[in-house]
Parts: structure tokens; C-alpha cells; sequence
């Protein structure tokens, strides 16, 4: 397994350590509104096991996947509430 | 739709649902075992994707190898949404609709975080304790960061050294229960000789990490990405701290609900016997799921439950007096690190209890129940299906909690059309 692997976060490249969740990698690349909540706040991870649903994000076109159950792959295509 | 058939089918792959799958395999029973995570090994043996070496990482790999060399299936990333009965069960994965067939069923599902609402607590940077842990192990980087662990419970003070082994600056570990409870907690551990507890009294009695009890965060402050937070304590006096990231947690709750489900009695956890059967016939229990009590009661509990499951009544019974002692442990949690009423006036009339639909304080705190509170306020009806707040509420108000309603998940809209026509068509 290669040490490090490459993803796209909001369309800038991102190096990460091979077996990162995603939600480790943005919180690392600096994203900390993950999502949008109802009135307008920026969320971010709060569980880290698949709970609390803060850490959704859009992955490789598949909206409100849970990033700390997802562990980052080459070429991965993250979206988070930054960009939309 | 795929139909898989199997004897024991546990569902779980933390300590308990491993111990219970490689003693029903070792008991000649066909087995699979099926968790949701991407790996194997639950909260405590999560992996820590820097270091392949680490201790929970070989123990993980360890039981991995003599699972499949038993021909244990184990299904990933794989999650139970579903009852046509309580053996026959539906699951996801990928995309894929399981349909699940078994003689008997071992739930092995855990526990999760109690998360308090307190001004703050939404605030990107403030976690669970075992929460940032998670995120650590999967690579979230707290070198150099200034961490406040808060809340109550041994897991304080593993994270809070785990994290500066990370290179953490741990500012303060504040722990809510009293100083006096604390050291009675201290002194009963050496009734416990393991490892973890080994440490943890290490730890109480030299001191090395900075803690405080009787203290506990009462605000979060920031713009909006946690920068602050002030802490109080049973006297009222409040000060305030510069950190980057609040781990908070105040305990675990059993995670119950395949278990309401499949109509398995509940009080503070899953009821069993001393063979850890359910009131549900051919449905076992095991490990956090029927009560908090860490790893080792996990261990025997789940030994014990896959023996069962598995016939073997006589071994599962000599495991009896392992049994007993972990009980007697959890006992001594649940009463040296029993929540303190402050801390049910945390809340101020605009915190927010429901994170995902933004529901304050002043919606939820004069209803009775947790039905009644999801109809008119939707506290509790967003993606996380009450996970969060309901047993915040449960503490706050006393609510029970709600009926679980199938999908035990969201699943893509395909999986739910699938599901339902598939149920249908089994009724007809
Ligand atoms: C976030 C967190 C971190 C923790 N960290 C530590 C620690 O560092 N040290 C420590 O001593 N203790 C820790 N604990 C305590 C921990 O609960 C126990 O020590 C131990 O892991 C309990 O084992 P278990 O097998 O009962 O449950 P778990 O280890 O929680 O395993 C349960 C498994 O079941 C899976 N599951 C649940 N529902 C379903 C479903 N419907 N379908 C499929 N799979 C499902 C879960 O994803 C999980 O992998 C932590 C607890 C939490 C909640
Ligand atoms: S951090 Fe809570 S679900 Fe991912």
C-alpha cells in the first residue's frame, strides 16, 4: 500500500496518509463547516463513530455521506458546505 | 437481493460480538459476523491508521486470523436496518440488500456517547472524548493543539494520555464526578487487576496529567470555530480557557435499538441472563450493549453468549465467576461516576438539543415524551434519527425513548424501494 494518496477537496488537492478517514483529512486540510446546519452554522465531526451525522459531506457525487465512516481513496472527489 | 444462511449471526465486531463469533465457531456452529464499520475491532481496538503496530492493532489481526482459519464470514461496512423476525434480518451494504437467516442471533452492537447540550457545544471543535479519539486513530493530527478533555467516566484520562502521546498539549482533563468519589473509584481498583485499570491507577495517583475534579465546561466560545471555553464547578466559580479542542463526553448509553427492535426487554441496558439470552427466544446479547462496563466484561459476555448460542451451556456457565466480577466493576462506574444534577442546567433557553434540525431548549423542555416532542418540534427527526439528542432528552427530562422505526439507517432511495417491495412481497 502506497504511503500517501492523493484527494480533491473542494477542487484543491490534498495529500493525506494512505488509510485517513476523509473526515480526519478535511478536518486537517482546515474545512470546519463540514456541513450547514438548518439556521445557517458550520458543523463539523463530533462523534467520530457514524452518530451524530455532522460529518456529511458529498463524495464522489453521493450526497450526505458520513466522512468519518469513509476512508479516502486516490482521486476521491470531496464536496463540503463550503462550496455550496 | 441476497439470501445468506447461517447458524449464529452476530451483530458486531467490537470486543463482545469477537469473543461471541470465535466461541460459537469453536463450537462447531457455522458463523457470520457483521459490523458497520469499514473495520473490524469496534471503539476500543479501533485501528490507528499510523501505526499498523500498535498493540489493538495486532490484537484485531490476531482474532481476524483465527476467524477466518474457523471459516467465520465477516461482512464490513455492512449494517443491520431491518426485521422480518428476530432471526431473519435485513442488512446493507454497497448498495446490496442481505437478507439474513439465521438460528440464533448474538447483538454485540455497543454503546455510544452521551453528548450534553450545553451554549457551545455545536461549535466546530468540541467532540465526544471517545469521539476525537476515533477521529485520531483515523488520522485527524492533534499535534501541538491545545486539548481540554471534560465530562465524566475512565475514558478521560486513556484518551487524554493517548492524545498527548499524539502530541497533544492537554490543558486540562476536568472531570465531573467529585474528588472524593474520584479516589473511592481509585482505591477499588485494585480489585480489578487489568491492564486498563493498571494504568488508570497509575494515573490517579501520580498525577501526570493535569485533573480536576468536581469541574466540568459549562460554555463553548467562538467565532464560530472553538477558541474558548469556560468551565465552572459545585461552588459557581467560573473561569476561562484558551484551547483549540474540546473533548467532551459525559458517559456512554447502550445502543439499543435493533435490540427495541427485535422487542428485546430494555431498562438500562438489553435484559440478559447469566447466559446472556435476551427475553426474546434465540436472540443473545453481549458486551456495552447490556450495560456499561468496558472491555473485559465485553470479553466474557460475549465468550459466554456465543456458547450459548451455540449449545454449549455447560462451558458458557463455568464462565460465570468472570461474569460476576466484570458486573461488579460496572456497578462501581455507574456509582463513582453517577451525573451530578448541575449539569441538567447547562442548557440555556436558545441552546440547541437536535443538531441536525436546530431545535432549541425552549421547544423541547416542557414536553412529556419523546414522541410527542419529535411530532411538534422535529427534535429528533433529522438524518441522525434522535441518536444525539434522545438520550440527552432521556437525561434532561426523563423521556423514554422512542420506538425505533426500520430503516435502523438512512439507505439510498433504491435500498428503501427494494426493501419495501421485498417486504411486500413476503407478506403476500
Ligand atoms: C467513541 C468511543 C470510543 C471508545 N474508546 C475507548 C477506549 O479508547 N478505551 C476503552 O477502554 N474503551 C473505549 N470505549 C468503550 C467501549 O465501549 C468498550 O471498551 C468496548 O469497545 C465495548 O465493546 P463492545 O463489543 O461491547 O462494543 P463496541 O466496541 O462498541 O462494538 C460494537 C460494534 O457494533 C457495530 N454496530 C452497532 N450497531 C450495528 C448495526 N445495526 N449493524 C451493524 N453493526 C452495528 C458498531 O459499529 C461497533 O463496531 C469507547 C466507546 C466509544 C463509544
Ligand atoms: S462524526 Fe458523527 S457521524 Fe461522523
Amino acid at each position: 500500500m502506497p504511503d500517501h494518496i492523493c484527494i480533491r477537496v473542494d477542487g484543491v488537492e490534498h495529500r493525506v496518509g494512505a488509510g485517513t478517514s476523509v473526515a480526519a483529512a478535511l478536518w486537517n486540510a482546515g474545512v470546519r463547516a463540514f456541513r450547514v446546519s438548518p439556521s445557517g452554522a458550520p458543523r463539523a465531526p463530533a462523534c467520530g463513530m457514524g452518530t451524530c451525522f455532522e460529518c456529511r459531506v458529498t463524495i464522489d457525487g453521493r450526497p450526505d455521506t458520513l466522512s468519518c465512516q469513509t476512508p479516502c481513496r486516490e482521486g476521491m472527489e470531496v464536496r463540503t458546505a463550503h462550496e455550496a | 437481493m441476497k439470501r445468506e444462511r447461517t447458524e449464529v449471526l452476530v451483530v458486531g465486531g467490537g470486543p463482545a460480538g469477537l469473543a461471541a463469533a470465535e466461541a460459537a465457531a469453536g463450537a462447531g456452529r457455522s458463523v457470520m459476523l457483521l459490523d458497520d464499520n469499514p473495520r473490524l475491532g469496534g471503539q476500543l481496538w479501533r485501528a490507528d491508521v499510523r501505526d499498523a503496530q500498535s498493540p489493538h492493532g495486532r490484537e484485531v489481526d490476531g482474532r481476524r486470523r483465527r476467524l477466518a482459519a474457523a471459516g467465520v464470514v465477516v461482512r464490513m461496512a455492512t449494517t443491520v436496518i431491518d426485521a422480518e423476525a428476530p432471526t431473519r434480518l435485513w442488512a446493507h451494504c454497497a448498495d446490496e440488500l442481505l437478507h439474513l437467516h439465521a438460528d440464533r442471533v448474538v447483538l454485540a452492537s455497543g454503546a455510544r456517547e452521551l453528548l450534553l447540550p450545553f451554549p457551545g457545544w455545536t461549535r466546530p471543535g468540541v467532540f465526544g472524548v471517545g469521539g476525537l479519539q476515533a477521529l485520531v486513530k483515523a488520522g485527524l493530527d492533534v499535534d501541538g493543539r491545545r486539548v481540554v478533555v471534560a465530562g465524566t467516566g475512565p475514558l478521560l484520562l486513556a484518551v487524554a494520555s493517548a492524545l498527548r502521546r499524539k502530541g497533544a498539549k492537554i490543558v486540562h482533563v476536568l472531570e465531573q464526578t467529585s474528588r472524593a468519589r474520584l479516589a473511592r473509584f481509585g482505591l477499588g481498583l485494585w480489585r480489578t487487576p487489568s491492564k486498563l485499570t493498571q494504568g488508570l491507577s497509575l494515573m490517579l495517583r501520580g498525577g501526570a496529567l493535569p485533573l480536576r475534579a468536581g469541574a466540568w465546561p459549562c460554555e463553548a466560545h467562538g467565532d464560530p470555530t472553538l477558541r474558548r471555553v469556560t468551565v465552572t464547578d459545585a461552588r459557581g466559580s467560573t473561569s476561562t480557557i484558551e484551547c483549540d479542542l474540546l473533548a467532551c463526553g459525559f458517559g456512554l448509553v447502550p445502543q439499543t435499538r435493533l435490540a427495541r427492535l427485535l422487542s428485546c426487554e430494555v431498562d438500562d441496558g438489553v435484559v440478559v441472563d447469566a447466559l446472556q439470552r435476551t427475553s426474546v427466544p434465540n436472540v443473545f446479547a453481549a458486551g456495552e450493549l447490556c450495560g456499561i462496563g468496558g472491555h473485559e466484561k465485553a470479553l466474557v459476555e460475549g465468550q459466554i453468549a456465543g456458547l450459548a448460542a451455540a449449545g454449549q451451556l455447560r462451558s458458557a456457565r463455568a464462565l460465570a465467576g468472570s461474569r460476576r466480577r466484570a458486573l461488579a466493576f460496572a456497578r462501581r462506574l455507574a456509582r463513582d461516576f453517577a451525573l451530578r444534577d448541575a449539569l441538567r442546567r447547562l442548557v440555556t433557553d436558545d441552546t440547541i438539543v437536535c443538531r441536525c434540525e436546530d431545535v432549541p431548549w425552549s421547544h423541547v423542555r416542557d414536553h412529556t415524551d419523546a414522541r410527542h416532542t419529535k411530532l411538534t418540534t422535529r427534535c429528533g427527526m433529522g438524518p441522525c434519527q434522535g441518536r444525539v439528542c434522545q438520550p440527552a432528552l432521556a437525561y434532561l427530562l426523563g423521556h423514554g425513548p422512542d420506538r425505533p422505526r426500520p430503516p435502523l439507517r438512512p439507505v439510498p432511495l433504491g435500498v428503501l424501494a427494494e426493501l419495501r417491495t421485498t417486504i411486500e412481497g413476503t407478506a403476500r
